[in-house]
């Protein structure tokens, strides 16, 4: 979705435009918000294809069906999970396990069901919903690390399993996919004919290409369905951090004691944030199963719930457009970075005499292809050290160079304070 | 009986493991206050020295063999290590042998100074912040610190052998009445546990018996009257941290012949070390190592054939299972103090 | 409903530059598209052709995924007509001749796997979508082979298989766009039993340890088969996990079981770590009903047994394939087997390029994208289904397992299998092991509808061009 360059950020056009009200029931900075997020997704397939095919910087492309679609599930999981640990400060180490089973459900209804990917979804959600309901109903006993312990305790024994003993069930190591000789209920494929999944018999790979000079834009149905799915899922979020609920949940944060001093126990609300978190992920899961039809245990893993984590602090805990951020950013590097290799160097700075090219390849090598997990680490460590309120900090300070100050602050005040 | 005496061994040494690394962890937690992500990475570190050691001593030059040929056919090249040269090579061989025990000298200075530089380097600007701000800046530091050793030592397993002479096992049965070869155990894992019991007890005797350890007891207790005392809390706690470093650098050493050393195995270490702290209470050291021995036996009683016939799969998640139990039972581990880490 | 899916860039980086005036934008849908053009996903235009080397370059087998690379961008060169051709020279079908692959310059992209089926799927999704890659080969584990297998049917390209050796990659999870050079599980237990037998007798009780995943249990159930059927007793099977490091607690009891061999169904790092325990319990130096105690490795990878150090001295195991073969060497019972041509050939033009000796992965990624290559030729299209056919029964020689079937039925390679041990006096540190027999294919085929690979519900599909 969101560009990952800096003049695309929300802030600047949020602060150039009159703010609107009542849009949607939102108030002004939100319902800007909220339009420019509309706006971004609906045209990232321009803004991520910013590099035309045949220069060598087209390897930094992101704008190509698989990536767009990452950037907005993963965008979905991390707005769930921000509504959990943004809002009462609660910090899962598990939450990969309910995009897991909401993969394993959403996958099996294809299966066995139907092709069409609404239905999934759905049961995706309630399934990871369910499951939610019991972990969070256990773990909300506790709080604090002892907390995140459990949780995390439920991802790993979840995975464990998937992985080894629900083999029948899971597919084990290799997983499940869709196979010829599956053969839904509510399915008229032919003999031999692997199922795919569609929405009322739009295949989700389909894609209508744009080639414009050097560009090619590419635009596929599936992202967009989860580009929709994922704007709702914001529109959401942003009613639940204004609502009454959300202040409630705030309070949690803030002061539990004060909370339940006033006679009102946070119990109920932790469980209603966590198991609305908890079906976002079954939401991301059981949209990754339509875009992709294959599920894996590692899926689950506890670097996934990780991931997650990074995610949200690496946008911006607490803002409503900072875990999209996030999300985006992770996965931009994961996919493109990794990509790179000695090779595509050479090609770059093939302009340059052997000696420098030569020292330059050396120089760069370490970070790019097999080393950029080296390249995350330190990004982590720089945003943190010099971003604590992450990647909307950035933003924000951005826009308070260009002049954009206070009004930005207003605005990206998507920005509920980070604390 | 035997098997469950075995089992108890086996649970004994996975345990000392888990509790050196725990020890390490609440070290920095309880007088710190910081959630250290890398500590696995400075466990991979340690065992790294080992690597490092083993393959300093056995610096090499080329000779080339006429008599025998390469992979490609061309005459063999040889690396003779110096020491063979300049020891003989009986004597280099004992000295290459004996790497790892020599290791544990080589790698106290290594981890003093890894200390103290990521603590005044990095972690000290963290002290304020929140916890999962530590969390991420820390797990960044151990991804960067497990890339740079992947870097140099590649992905795959270095295989650090315990010197021949501890290679044996030791025949335990014959002790307790049993016949001859029921229950042996391997010298090494008989040492490690040994040495984990002399580190734990030094900890604890250090914080116990000297002026020191009882600032930092006192700290851990209550880190603001401490600091209002005058007392110079910064290099302490940059000691405090460099003194957690080596128990988990030298924790890493002796564990290198057990587990062939790779640089994702702080990784694999990280979750299970915050289970046991947790489960031990966050803070407490007692607490730490007595959760590290009891999850160590619970994993190998939980392997055994006739556990896992009535309960498949149980080996797998033991552990978690565990800590879930331990947890809704006692609500801040096995001695956790109220009010740490559960705002 | 199989309109249109993936979309192909290939063609723009080519034809870009003529286009690049243009501002009247031109809309095709992907099924009109490739319908028109050529009929199928990701068709080559202009001088060059790409392909996916999606490996594993981070996570435990990164080291492996490495090699895998070197020996792709090997059979690169070779195709394009660098180097000094490797086995192209020995290869016995001659349509590869330097100049590419169907007169087109070979170019590629690489990615990472993680060994993870999600991040493997990015991967070549990306390849496929983004750099229009016409085929994709790599990997090192068999959850990802099955994954990206499953991908590339749908996508309507062609999968070579990397190192996978879990029957179900051409069992249950067959693929009609899916091919497998490297052997497997069954061929493993087939090709051991009579060499264990022989060596350490019928009356042997067994103890299996198993990485409790896909690849453990179909390793283990060959193993167990074949050594039940040479007489051979299992007392027990245990399964470990995957996240283990310390088997301690599945070794100590192996001795008091009434078992007098061990065998380690484990791999990479689980299967360093499980043997050192073994031989730090001294299973090795000890003695059961009368007889010494033997640990067998079924499957061994000579870059990850390195890790184990001195402990695989003497231990048998099996592996698709061992640099020695170019040197020749003497069977134990005195048999002696020539250098094969083809595999000196690989291990030469390696061997200068990187300074070691590959392993078994590179030479099976090496092969793979040689066999593609040729089966392009042969062929004389690009298109999935054409080089399917091409491959299909495809019977040839001189890429270092002396001749080979892949066959049709299930896309599985049938060659001959190494079993080999660990060698007690190494020259060096790529000299670990010493082939024991050349097990003949003959001896490890079996029928396309064997129960422990799907059995008769199993089936290939029918081959994808996606478009």
């Amino acid at each position: 979705m969101v560009d990952q360059t800096t003049d695309t950020l929300p802030q600047r056009p949020a602060a150039s435009r009159p703010a609107k009200t009542g849009f949607l029931g939102l108030k002004g900075s939100d319902a800007t918000l909220l339009i420019v997020v509309a706006i971004l997704t609906m045209c990232a397939p321009f803004l991520l294809n910013p590099f035309p095919e045949t220069s060598s910087l087209a390897q930094f492309n992101a704008g190509y069906p698989d990536l767009m679609q990452r950037f907005v599930i993963f965008g979905i999981f991390a707005i769930g999970f921000n509504i959990l640990f943004g809002l009462t400060g609660y910090l899962s180490f598990g939450h990969a396990a309910f995009l897991g089973v909401g993969s394993y459900a959403a996958i099996w209804t294809m299966k066995l069901v139907t092709l069409n990917i609404i239905p999934a979804i759905i049961l995706g959600m309630i399934v990871a919903g369910l499951f939610a309901v019991l972990v969070g109903y256990v773990s909300l006993r506790r709080s604090g690390i002892y907390f995140s312990i459990l949780t995390l305790a439920f991802a790993q024994m979840s995975y464990a399993l998937a992985y080894s003993v629900l083999t029948p069930i899971t597919g084990g190591e290799t997983g499940l996919q869709i196979k010829p000789t599956d053969r839904p209920i509510l399915s008229n494929l032919q003999d031999g004919e692997i199922g795919r999944a569609n929405l009322f018999g739009l295949d989700m790979r389909s894609s209508f290409e744009l080639d414009m000079g050097g560009w090619l834009f590419t635009f596929n149905i599936g992202y967009y369905i989860a580009a929709v799915v994922m704007l709702i899922s914001f529109y959401v979020a942003i009613r639940i951090f204004r609502s009454p609920f959300g202040m409630m949940l705030r309070a949690v944060k803030s002061n539990q004691q004060r909370m339940s001093y006033t006679g009102l126990s946070p119990k109920p609300y932790t469980l209603a944030a966590f198991v609305i978190s908890g079906m976002y992920a079954g939401l991301a899961g059981g949209l990754m199963v339509a875009m992709d039809t294959q599920v894996g245990p590692e899926r689950m893993f506890w670097t996934a719930s990780g991931e997650v984590v990074l995610m949200v602090i690496l946008g911006g805990v607490g803002t409503l457009i900072g875990p999209v951020l996030g999300a985006g950013m992770i996965k931009y590097m994961e996919n493109i970075l990794s990509k790179i290799n000695d090779n595509v160097l050479h090609q770059w700075f093939a302009f340059m005499p052997d000696g420098i090219e030569d020292f330059l390849v050396t120089v760069i090598h370490p970070f790019i292809g097999k080393g950029w997990h080296l390249t995350l680490g330190i990004v982590f460590m720089a945003v943190v050290i010099f971003l604590p309120g992450g990647l909307v900090e950035l933003g924000q300070r951005i826009g308070r160079l260009f002049g954009f100050g206070k009004k930005a602050d207003d605005s990206a005040a998507a920005k509920t304070p980070a604390e | 009986m035997d098997a469950i005496i075995l089992q108890i061994l086996n649970g004994l040494d996975k345990g000392s493991a888990y509790a050196l690394i725990a020890l390490g962890l609440t070290l920095i937690f309880g007088t710190l206050g910081v959630v250290n992500f890398a500590h696995g990475a400075l466990f991979m570190i340690g065992a790294f020295c080992a690597v490092t050691l083993q393959r300093i001593l056995s610096l090499s030059h080329e000779v080339v063999d006429e008599t025998r040929t390469d992979f490609l056919g061309n005459p063999m090249k040889v690396d003779v290590p110096y020491v063979y040269d300049w020891f003989g090579e009986a004597a280099g061989q004992a000295i290459i042998n004996w790497s790892v025990p020599l290791a544990i000298l080589f790698s106290i200075p290594v981890m003093i100074l890894v200390g103290i530089s990521m603590e005044r380097g990095l972690i000290k600007h963290f002290y304020k912040r929140p916890h999962a701000d530590q969390i991420l800046v820390t797990f960044g530091l151990a991804i960067v610190l497990q890339e740079i050793v992947k870097a140099f030592y590649g992905a795959n397993p270095i295989p650090t052998p315990a010197p021949a002479a501890f290679t044996g096992s030791f025949d335990f049965g014959v002790l307790l009445g049993f016949d001859p070869f029921t229950i042996i155990y391997p010298y090494w894992r008989l040492i490690y546990f040994v040495f984990a019991m002399v580190i734990i007890a030094g900890v604890f005797a250090f914080l116990q018996f000297t002026t020191f350890g009882m600032v930092v007891r006192a700290g851990m207790a209550d880190r603001e009257t401490v600091g209002l005392l005058g007392i110079n809390i910064d290099k302490r706690f940059t000691l405090m941290f460099a003194i957690a470093a080596c128990v988990a650098g030298v924790a890493g050493v002796m564990y290198a012949p057990i587990v062939a050393p790779n640089y994702h195995m702080g990784m694999d270490f990280l979750v299970l070390s915050f289970v046991v702290v947790v489960v031990g209470g966050m803070g407490s050291l007692p607490g730490a190592v007595l959760a590290g021995f009891l999850l160590g036996i619970l994993q190998s009683f939980a392997s055994m054939t006739a556990v896992l016939d009535v309960l498949p799969g149980i080996n797998q998640i033991i552990i978690y299972l565990a800590a879930i139990i331990v947890l809704l039972t006692r609500p801040r581990g096995l001695m956790g103090r109220k009010g740490v880490m559960e705002e | 409903m199989s309109k249109s899916n993936f979309t192909r860039r290939g063609l723009l980086k080519t034809s870009a530059i003529a286009g690049a005036g243009l501002a009247v934008p031109t809309i095709f849908t992907g099924a009109s598209w490739a319908g028109s053009h050529t009929g199928f996903t990701n068709a080559p235009e202009g001088s060059t052709v790409t392909l996916g080397f999606n490996v594993p370059q981070s996570g435990p087998y990164a080291d492996e995924g490495a090699d895998e690379l070197r020996a792709y961008e090997l059979a690169v060169e070779h195709l394009n007509g660098g180097g000094d051709g490797g086995m192209i020279n020995t290869f016995s079908s001659q349509t590869l001749d330097g100049t590419g692959i169907l007169g087109k310059q070979v170019e590629y992209v690489t990615g990472d796997t993680q060994t993870k089926s999600d991040a493997a799927r990015a991967s070549a999704r990306s390849m496929i979508e983004k750099d229009g890659a016409i085929m994709i080969t790599g990997g090192s584990s068999s959850g990802v082979a099955v994954a990206v297998q499953a991908l590339c049917q749908e996508a309507g390209v062609i999968f070579m298989a990397g190192l996978t050796h879990s029957n179900d990659t051409t069992g249950k999870d067959r693929k009609a766009n899916g091919f497998r050079h490297f052997f497997n599980s069954y061929m493993s237990g087939a090709a051991l039993a009579p060499i264990l037998a022989n060596a350490y007798g019928t009356d042997r009780k067994a103890y299996h340890l198993t990485a409790d995943y896909n690849w453990g249990y179909t390793t283990e159930q060959a193993v167990r088969e074949s050594t039940e059927a040479v007489g051979w007793e299992t007392v027990n099977t245990v399964l470990t996990p995957l996240t283990e490091t310390d088997f301690s607690a599945y070794i100590a009891p192996v001795l008091n079981s009434g078992a007098d061999v061990l065998v380690l169904n484990h791999y990479g790092g689980n299967m360093v770590n499980s043997l050192t325990n073994a031989v730090q319990f001294g299973l090795r130096e000890a003695q059961a009903n009368g007889q010494d105690f033997q640990i067998i490795v079924p499957l061994y990878s000579r870059l990850m047994a390195r890790g184990a150090g001195e402990n695989v001295k003497g231990i048998f195991g099996s592996t698709n394939w061992h640099w020695s073969l170019a040197q020749g060497f003497t069977t134990p019972d005195g048999t002696e087997v020539a250098p094969d041509p083809a595999s000196a050939a690989f291990v030469k033009s390696f061997g200068e390029k990187y300074g070691f000796p590959p392993s078994q992965a590179a030479h099976t990624c090496y092969v793979q994208t040689l066999l593609y290559a040729d089966a392009v030729n042969r062929a004389g299209s690009f298109n999935p289904c054409a080089v399917v056919e091409a491959l299909e029964d495809f019977e040839f020689d001189g890429l270092g397992n002396g001749p080979t079937l892949y066959r049709g039925a299930d896309h599985q390679c049938f060659k001959d299998v190494l079993v080999v041990r660990g060698k007690e006096n190494p020259t060096s540190e790529f000299d670990l092991l010493e082939i024991v027999e050349v097990t003949p294919a003959a001896q490890v085929t079996y029928a396309p509808d064997h129960p422990n690979f799907g059995g008769a519900e199993a089936s290939l599909g029918s081959c994808n061009p996606g478009a």
